[in-house]
């Protein structure tokens, strides 16, 4: 029940910041089809578990975000270094490199691999229960894996029994 | 005063559009024109808000960017899974 | 409130043509996917970025609401750009498209 019941009220804000109207006629029908798509989908949006741990994990992530957006800023650069180098195949070694990760649950696994594809010179190939293949565009990027995201990722989504 | 920059930026993205379309048109695996179909619809999804900015209608134009985002990913998702089932994505083997 | 704007939408710009140039000298698919994967995305969410900021200059309640659809398209290519280019990657390989290899790994 509380399950359908956050889904409703996402629903409901999204409804409200697509539509941006709020007369009774656009929000009434809003509140309609929210209760109808909550309805047919709470289990979709929403893992069965508490709701304080969803909580948790939002901040997690939020504070887990910065760390991100620093090492996707300065991925990006040392990949436009690649590309505008003028005898760039001397740089790229590319190889694909597979590792074990000790993240167990779900979220943060793919919160990893997402993270491994966002930043660059890393591609995360296929993910099969708790081992990696990724796709390395340099050697010292190869060399980097898993490395310090993973235990930030760890930091900010595992060990909440 | 910021719409020569918006105009120029715009521009910009147009010329960067054809580039990709280079790799879209001259393969050479389908994989190859897949990745360059899916640049060219982030890059529009951009260039829809900038053209937004220029006709001074942004609540519009977003609208028309959040759809064409969505449909530029199911499309990439769509077309991959689908290549997926063919034996081989070199033409020229077939 | 345009001089920030500015400052977001150069650089992104600047990123979209790394990605572009990137496609087209990368010598095979996977690295080419490199390039085109995140540079784009970034430059993207930088563009993005730029857009809302520029659009907050005359605050109304009707920009605002623009200002956050732009934020929620930017969130949503955050998360989509990766999983495509995921999906791809893992087609290419089941397929088989030959890789790039540099000539001393080759012979191993």
């Amino acid at each position: 029940m509380s399950r359908m019941a956050t889904t409703f009220l996402a629903m409901l804000a999204f409804w409200i910041v697509l539509s941006g109207m709020f007369d009774g006629f656009h929000l009434s029908l809003g509140i309609l089809s929210c209760l109808l798509v909550a309805w047919f989908s709470h289990d979709l949006l929403l893992s069965v578990g508490p709701i304080r741990s969803r909580i948790r994990d939002f901040f997690g992530i939020l504070r887990y975000l910065p760390y991100l957006f620093k090492e996707i800023v300065l991925a990006n650069l040392q990949v436009a270094y690649i590309v505008l180098h003028p005898r760039m195949l001397d740089l790229i070694d590319p190889s694909l490199v597979r590792f074990r990760t000790s993240l167990k649950r779900p979220i943060s696994k793919v919160t990893f691999g997402q993270s491994i594809t966002l930043t660059p010179a890393t591609i995360t190939v296929s993910i099969d229960d708790d081992e990696f293949t990724v796709y390395a565009l340099t050697r010292s990027s190869a060399e980097s894996l898993p490395g310090e995201m993973e235990r930030r990722v760890a930091a900010a989504l595992e060990d909440r029994r | 005063m910021m719409m020569p920059f918006f105009l120029g930026a715009a521009v910009v993205l147009v010329l960067l559009m054809m580039l990709s379309l280079v790799r879209t048109i001259g393969g050479p695996t389908v994989l190859d024109r897949i990745l360059g179909g899916n640049v060219i619809g982030t890059k529009t999804t951009v260039l829809l808000l900038l053209i937004g900015i220029l006709y001074e209608d942004l609540g519009m134009f977003v609208d028309i960017a959040i759809a064409y985002a969505l449909l530029n990913f199911i499309a990439t998702l769509g077309a991959t899974k689908y290549f997926l089932r063919r034996k081989s994505v070199h033409e020229t083997e077939e | 409130m345009s001089a920030i704007a500015a400052l977001f939408v150069i650089p992104g710009l600047f990123f979209f043509a790394v990605g572009t140039l990137g496609i087209l000298r990368f010598p095979d698919f996977y690295t080419r996917l490199q390039a085109a994967g995140k540079c784009d995305s970034f430059a993207s969410v930088l563009v993005l970025l730029g857009i809302a900021i520029y659009n907050l200059g005359d605050f109304t309640l009707a920009s605002l609401l623009v200002s956050i659809k732009i934020m929620l398209i930017a969130v949503f290519v955050f998360i989509a750009s990766p999983t495509a280019t995921h999906a791809i990657t893992e087609s290419a390989l089941i397929v088989g498209v030959e890789p790039w290899m540099r000539k001393e790994r080759k012979k191993q």
